[in-house]
């Protein structure tokens, strides 16, 4: 009884989350939305006895990939949102319905009914099967991560580029002398507000010390 | 009592979603998002077989099937942050630069 109320709840909220996913137009409510799918679909996992595999699905699908999204969110320009023209809405309706209808026919018509065998599901006969039979799959999966890793890293990390207000201030180099006049300027100016501050609380004894300075500034204008 | 035919009905319209998420949007990564989701939605199917067979290979293959998860998210998120470097966009419409 247990098992069907946590089926049929955990299911209703599982479509639901992902069907906003596929809707919203807001790009930070389909992450959440994400997010919040991948935990829920993890509890089918433990429903299912597959312990080990529910936690992986927790660590790496909300721990890793929603947070690398999240984290790769910060390069884009969230807010404007991206304008979407929806045409050919027909043939996207039917190529999904066909397969939906394709799907539940073939998939609800399969009438093997398997008694659940009380086999071995702990964590321990897993890793047994894992590191006995499919290692050379699991140094395989190893391998394409670090092909992953290194792919990420070669197309994330290539040298900043230069961008065009900057080239032109390079090209000339009278703007960028008066860009480095500029920042001078800023930086006295900084000394001279924190001097006063100073002068204001202290007292007389900083008073030279804020003459020298608007004296400099002076010389330098 | 639930059956493995719920499980797999219920995956089946998760992986719905998912095709109806990726024929659908136009943002690049909402595609993204959707493979996800068409994803998990063969995982939790691969993990109802294993259960309702008493095999466990089924997870085996969900736990490789996660692996690559990992894998394609991290360069396909690389893919994307240059792509938008490059065009300053996210929208698919405007990225088909071979229109004819």
């Amino acid at each position: 009884m247990f098992e069907v109320i946590a089926f049929y709840t955990f299911g209703a909220l599982t479509l639901c989350a992902f069907l906003i996913v596929v809707m919203s137009n807001n790009i930070l409510y389909a992450l959440s939305a994400l997010a919040f799918g991948m935990i829920l679909v993890s509890s089918f996992f433990f429903l299912l006895q597959a312990d080990f595999l529910g936690v992986v699905q927790i660590i790496v699908y909300t721990g890793a990939i929603v947070v690398m999204y999240a984290f790769g969110m910060m390069f884009f320009d969230t807010n404007k949102e991206v304008k979407e023209k929806f045409h050919n809405q027909f043939f996207v309706w039917s190529i999904t319905g066909a397969m939906a209808l394709a799907l539940l026919i073939i998939v609800g018509n399969i009438n093997e009914s398997f008694v659940v065998a009380h086999e071995d599901f702990s964590t321990n006969a897993l890793a047994h099967l894992l590191f006995k039979e499919y290692f050379i799959c699991f140094e395989a999966a190893a391998i394409m991560l670090l092909m992953a890793m290194i792919a990420g890293i070669g197309a994330g990390a290539h040298k900043p580029e230069l961008t065009e207000s900057l080239q032109k201030s390079v090209k000339n180099e009278s703007s960028l002398y008066n860009i480095q006049e500029e920042n001078r300027g800023y930086k006295y100016d900084n000394i001279i507000e924190s001097s006063t501050i100073q002068y204001d609380s202290i007292g007389q004894h900083t008073q030279d010390n804020v003459v020298s300075v608007t004296s400099n500034t002076k010389d330098i204008k | 009592m639930i059956t493995l035919n719920h499980y797999l009905i219920f995956s089946a319209i998760m992986f719905c979603i998912g095709l109806y998420g990726i024929l659908r949007r136009k943002n690049i990564l909402l595609l993204l998002f959707s493979t996800e989701i068409m994803l998990n939605a063969i995982n939790i199917a691969f993990i109802a077989i294993s259960y309702y067979r008493g095999d466990l290979q089924g997870q085996i293959i969900a736990l490789f099937v996660i692996a690559l998860a990992a894998a394609e998210v991290a360069i396909g998120l690389g893919l994307v942050l240059l792509l938008h470097k490059k065009y300053k966009t996210l929208d698919l419409d405007n990225l088909s630069n071979m229109r004819g």
